[in-house]
């Protein structure tokens, strides 16, 4: 079973198969994390090189004890954003990583393309961890794996997005992967905060969440970044929470068995309450133990060898 | 140097002149007849002769900015492109917004450049969009237009003054028209691709509310207005409204505008960002109606070079432009004329006798007897590839490496001397 490509940029080129084979590959390794020995020798030999260029201790350490699951030598890099500023090349350090002889870098970058500029130039397998505004891939393959883990389907489902739509990498991911899944996807938030044309991907847009919320299967609540109130994207966090956070109150309008996901980090008391976060409803500890799965499928499914440099990718 | 080129067919917008004659040259001026043999006969039969190409719309990057273009390097690509006259816009290094930086740039080009060098200046002092620089210093110099392009005339009643002031000079005032506040970060179109891609956009209207703006001001002053690189459905129907109610207002694009659509940018290919950027295909039908209904009158390459190490980065961070001289004519004659939206000599008309009235060049944009020999040959038969080694700009920053065309310059020839020879 592969993917049959060499890097993972984005869900936007991958179809209702590849994401079937993903499914399918994330449940014999996350059965690993039961047994006394949770490692399995599938990249041994192999370096894996994590190179963020925006801090991320979540997202980094996952993909960590993934390919170290996998038995591979994990090299992490953080490149501090001034050096960027500073000039230093992307593709220069791209390449000298190359020498060193990594065979996947899983890149995160504040700039979108930035993984599919390196995946140009390099022939090792790139994985992007989020670039800018763009995708987050392997988030929305967990979040497709935590739903269909839980009920049992995709197909049909009443998917709801709440929150900074515009500026999210996950909830691009997450539209790219349930709707080519055949769910319903929706999204919430204020206008300034969704953006223009997203109908076109054949999503549903609300402003209003209490109505919003009624109809959906999953609610999957997006971080709200605090600086986007200084672009006057929203005029205060004190309207915001009145308008959009998930209280117990908004999630009782809801259906009975609503799922409340979160890619975190979550700020509590801003787009998602407490009591909300820690309810039975919410699989947020869960989609973290599925993101370990879902990377680790997602190394064993790359190919960097059966692809000639330079190929195109994704 | 006398030179006779036989049995060329010449087409000469300026004269609505189709036809095959022999073209004589001498002094640097074309002539009816010799006075003694030619030093050269060149065979023209199969070919076209041409006004010299006159792109009002460059980037020499010289001085400041050498690693990118010189003068000597940007007018040898220009004269390979079959062009004849480059106007190079003020934003240099020091910009170009007093006498000695004019009277540089002349010398200059001069020396070392193989095609006539028409400076711009800046509209205001430093290009700061706060103070007027001094036009008439600067015309006296040797100016042919006005601007602060790569930046808007931001503050609206500077504007108004500069197209107030600019009047008696019979100077044109280019309008970059950006509102900065609605490009800000902003580094491809704002559409489906840029919301796909997570690019911050630009949307149309950060054109067209300056257009607006612009034309509303030329009218109050009857100020004299050029609308750079247009890119717009909006700004197109604007300049044609304008138009229509008498306003001085004259508009440009660029190649890529007609060509390309922002679909190219989805590899984050660097060499496709550009500002204005590369709009969508209702914009570039758009572009193509205003040339050929003649709302928009001249064709300019806005040629700005930037280095293979600025253009090899994160696509946010990488510059905006793209170079243009090599490709200009040849996607002219590819996109315009071999698909019949404007007639060869509709399509020279806007590189050659339209800048020529609109920016006060006499002489230039005509093959009458008595112009200035400023010669473009065409070749239409000319195919070629445009390859990345092929570029004689010093910088390769091109969307259309790797494309092939068929027709293009074949020989220029400026003030009677042959620059560029195939």
């Amino acid at each position: 079973m592969s993917l049959n490509r060499k890097d993972l940029l984005g869900l936007e080129h991958l179809d209702k198969k590849d994401f079937q084979t993903v499914l399918d590959s994330v449940k014999p390794f996350k059965s690993l994390f039961t047994r006394s020995v949770k490692k399995a020798p599938t990249l041994i030999g192999k370096t894996v090189v994590t190179l963020f260029y925006e801090p991320s201790t979540r997202t980094r350490t996952s993909f960590e004890i993934a390919a170290k699951r996998l038995s591979a030598d994990v090299v992490n890099i953080s490149v501090s954003a001034s050096s960027v500023v500073k000039g230093e090349s992307l593709i220069d350090t791209g390449k000298t990583l190359e020498a060193m002889k990594a065979d996947y870098i899983i890149i995160r970058h504040s700039m979108a393309g930035t993984p599919d500029i390196l995946a140009r130039n390099l022939s090792a397998s790139i994985i992007n961890a989020g670039d800018g505004f763009h995708e987050h891939p392997t988030q929305g393959l967990l979040d497709l794996y935590t739903m269909y883990e839980k009920k049992k389907r995709i197909e049909g489902l009443k998917i709801l997005l709440v929150g900074d739509i515009l500026h999210s990498r996950v909830a691009k991911s997450n539209i790219w992967a349930l709707t080519k899944m055949g769910a319903e996807v929706a999204v919430a938030g204020p206008p300034t905060l969704i953006p223009p044309q997203i109908e076109g991907l054949g999503v549903k847009v609300h402003y209003n969440l209490d109505e919003a919320i009624k109809e959906a299967d999953v609610v999957n609540i997006l971080r709200i970044q605090l600086e986007r109130q200084q672009e006057n994207l929203f005029p205060s966090v004190h309207e915001y929470v009145e308008l959009y956070q998930l209280t117990k109150e908004r999630l009782a309008k809801a259906k009975s068995g609503v799922m409340v996901m979160h890619p975190g980090p979550m700020n509590r008391g801003i787009e998602i309450s407490s009591d909300v976060a820690d309810s039975q409803n919410a699989v947020i500890n869960e989609q973290v133990t599925n993101g370990i799965a879902v990377r680790m499928a997602v190394l064993y499914l790359l190919k960097p060898t059966k692809v000639k440099k330079n190929a195109s990718s994704n | 140097m006398r030179l006779q080129i036989k049995n060329i067919r010449i087409v000469d917008p300026s004269q609505n002149k189709d036809s095959v004659e022999d073209l004589f040259i001498e002094n640097g001026k074309i002539v009816s007849n010799l006075t003694d043999a030619a030093n050269r006969i060149v065979d023209g039969r199969g070919k076209i002769a041409v006004p010299g190409l006159i792109d009002v719309h460059a980037h020499l990057r010289e001085p400041g900015h050498e690693g990118k273009e010189t003068i000597k390097t940007g007018t040898r690509a220009a004269a390979k492109g079959g062009i004849t006259t480059v106007f190079c816009m003020p934003n240099t290094k020091p910009v170009i917004d007093n006498a000695p930086t004019v009277e540089f740039i002349l010398l200059k080009a001069q020396k070392e450049g193989a095609i006539n060098v028409f400076p711009i200046g800046c509209a205001t002092k430093g290009s700061n969009g706060e103070e007027l620089s001094e036009i008439g210093v600067l015309k006296k110099a040797g100016i042919v237009a006005i601007s602060d392009d790569g930046l808007p005339v931001s503050n609206s009643q500077i504007m108004r003054r500069t197209l107030e002031y600019t009047k008696m000079f019979k100077l044109p005032v280019i309008s970059h028209s950006e509102d900065k506040e609605l490009s800000r970060n902003g580094v491809m179109n704002e559409g489906r691709n840029s919301m796909i891609l997570g690019l911050r956009g630009i949307p149309r209207q950060a054109e067209e509310v300056m257009v607006s703006r612009d034309i509303m001001l030329a009218e109050l002053t009857r100020g004299y207005l050029h609308i750079a690189h247009v890119s717009t459905q909006g700004s197109v129907e604007l300049v044609r409204q304008a138009k229509k109610k008498g306003i001085n207002v004259t508009a440009e694009t660029c190649p890529h505008y007609f060509t390309l659509t922002d679909d190219v940018v989805k590899v984050y290919d660097a060499n496709t960002k550009m500002n204005p950027p590369l709009r969508e295909k209702r914009d570039v039908e758009a572009i193509k109606a205003g040339l050929a209904d003649g709302t928009i009158d001249c064709i300019a390459t806005d040629h700005a070079p930037h280095t293979q190490e600025e253009k090899n980065r994160e696509f946010d961070l990488t510059p905006f432009g793209i170079i243009g001289f090599e490709t200009m004519l040849s996607l002219i004659l590819n996109e315009l004329v071999a698909s019949k939206i404007l007639s060869l000599n509709e399509a020279i008309a806007k590189i050659t006798v339209n800048p020529a009235k609109i920016f006060n060049l006499e002489d230039r944009g005509s093959l009458k007897t008595g112009s200035i020999a400023d010669i473009t040959i065409i070749d239409m038969e000319y195919s070629y590839e445009f390859t990345k080694e092929s570029i004689i700009s010093k910088s390769k920053n091109s969307p259309f490496i790797g494309r092939k065309f068929t027709g293009g310059a074949v020989m220029t020839i400026v003030g009677g001397n042959i620059v560029y020879e195939r």
